[in-house]
């Protein structure tokens, strides 16, 4: 007995060529060089063995811009949350039910998203000068545009039946939302700012490098004068408040799911 | 229907974390607006988010192509590139990590957990330190964003790869054994047509994102689109800036729009 024959994979193969023509042409165009990177790969070993000795000497002053890191990445996140609350409600086709009104907000919604948090952040430096305020309103901007699409998706998942029997009761719109919405999604959007945070208080640690605020500052001075030893320290502070903050952000995300 | 049935009271051991969580909230978020400085648009600033929406509503559309090789078109073509090449290479790298990572792979707790631990700490090390450092090595230039895009991707690709391995189902692999199969048979009629999809569908994933890392590496030095945006905030030239976010909008939004369609049909 023979087993039935394949059917010749046209698509496999044209992936394929796409995928080895993509890679010559991205070698190309980006001037890459395997063998210059090898050559000078001591370079690169030299820094991170200066990093793997970090100056515990500097711990005391980077304790300060870790604070506001945290602070500028709290204050956004409750910002960008707030705002993108509405928004949600608003985009969400199970709630407003206007084709036209979801759909221009909604484009607005994804051209928020498609900008980079430091391009963000490279503007409002611009506009309201070097300092934190740049910077939480780059997160503040940048979760808005994150926690948007997650709230608005939780939005339309939902089970309609409350929906349905709040309005034969004779609620209305604001009421439907409170007493049949809300509850439906109020553990996920809770458990998506936290989210929302989680990565805000990494973004937030290299903001500064653009003039945003908080430990990025430092990063930028210790790069720019070549102290990786400080850098290493810096990276090392970042990795435990990062770990810190995605524990207690994560146990409180599965108490609440 | 004179008199209205009372609804049950929620227990109250229930309540009171509840309520411990908001306060814990509230006090942090309180702590969090002391010693900020207070929000105050100066006059200058003004000025500037005038200057610079009306930069943005005028983008300079003779910048999208001058044909001398130092245009927007140029740019967000490198930019592609780097995230292209950078993936790649990120893709490789990241198979042994996550067979390192994947705790069925490892009957020893520790191997798993430790390989773990490593692409946390990868995902955790800045981009643009990564970025400095490989600028350092092979001097700025598109190759450095190349080498910052392909190993900071690896902590985030390795760790979907490995869950990828994780959720695997025995059952094929078992079903080869039990035919008689040879290990090399297992990875090769059950494992691979199993992982592959899944490993593509991640690193078209991780591809969405290097697009979007690729375009602000340049804002160091690194190649692609992040330099001329950043000469041209530098420098207030606010139609420029326009036009060049125009076109890191569009070419991100076609990205996303095309990954996720093969996405769809791969999973």
């Amino acid at each position: 007995m023979t087993l039935p024959k394949r059917a010749f994979p046209w698509q496999k193969w044209v992936l394929t060529i796409i995928m080895v023509l993509g890679l010559i042409w991205s070698a190309f165009i980006t001037d890459a060089h395997m063998g210059k990177f090898f050559e000078n790969f001591g370079e690169f070993t030299k820094i991170f063995v200066e990093m793997c000795q970090p100056d515990w000497s500097y711990t005391t002053y980077v304790f300060q811009p870790m604070i506001e890191t945290i602070k500028m990445a709290v204050i956004g996140t409750l910002i960008g949350s707030v705002l993108a609350f509405p928004y949600a409600l608003l985009v969400a086709r199970n709630i407003v039910t206007n084709k036209v009104v979801v759909g221009v907000f909604r484009f607005i919604l994804n051209i928020v998203r498609t900008i980079p948090d430091l391009m963000l952040a490279a503007l409002f430096v611009a506009v309201v000068g070097i300092g934190p305020v740049a910077g939480v309103i780059t997160l503040a901007i940048f979760t808005f545009g994150m926690v948007g699409k997650l709230f608005y998706e939780a939005v339309e998942t939902i089970d309609p039946g409350p929906l349905e029997a709040v309005r034969a009761a004779g609620a209305g719109r604001l009421e439907i939302i409170r007493f049949a919405v809300l509850p439906q999604i109020a553990n996920y959007f809770v458990s998506y700012v936290l989210y929302a945070f989680e990565i805000n208080v990494r973004a937030s640690t290299v903001l500064g490098y653009l003039g945003a605020g908080g430990i990025g500052v430092y990063l930028q001075q210790a790069l720019s004068m070549f102290r990786y030893d400080r850098v290493g320290l810096m990276v090392l502070v970042i990795f435990i408040v990062v770990l810190l903050i995605d524990y207690t952000s994560g146990k409180m995300r599965e108490a609440l799911l | 229907m004179t008199e209205m049935k009372k609804l049950p009271a929620q227990p109250a051991q229930h309540r009171w974390p509840f309520w411990l969580g908001w306060a814990a909230v509230i006090v942090l978020i309180v702590w969090s607006f002391t010693g900020m400085p207070s929000f105050e648009l100066k006059q200058n600033a003004v000025m500037v988010a005038k200057s610079m929406l009306d930069g943005l509503i005028h983008p300079d559309w003779s910048y999208v192509w001058t044909g001398d090789g130092e245009d927007l078109t140029n740019a967000l073509l490198q930019t592609l590139g780097i995230a292209f090449l950078g993936t790649f290479i990120s893709a490789i790298i990241s198979l042994p990590f996550a067979f390192w990572a994947a705790h069925t792979k490892n009957k020893f707790w520790l191997t798993s957990r430790s390989g773990k631990f490593v692409l946390t700490a990868i995902r955790t090390f800045p981009e643009i330190v990564m970025a400095l450092m490989f600028i350092k090595a092979v001097g700025p230039g598109s190759f450095a964003g190349v080498l910052a895009v392909g190993f900071h991707s690896v902590g985030m690709l390795a760790k979907l790869f490995s869950e990828a391995i994780e959720n695997m189902d025995n059952g094929a692999g078992e079903s080869v054994t039990a035919a008689g199969g040879t290990r090399l048979d297992v990875t090769i009629l059950a494992s691979l047509p199993q992982l592959l999809p899944e490993f593509v569908s991640n690193t078209l994933y991780r591809f969405e994102l290097a697009i979007r890392s690729a375009s602000i590496l340049g804002m160091v030095g690194a190649g692609g689109v992040g330099t001329p945006l950043i000469f041209a905030i530098q420098t207030r030239s606010w139609p420029r800036v326009g036009i060049i976010l125009i076109g890191i909008i569009i070419m991100v939004t076609a990205v996303d729009w095309l990954s996720g369609a093969l996405r769809k049909r791969l999973v």
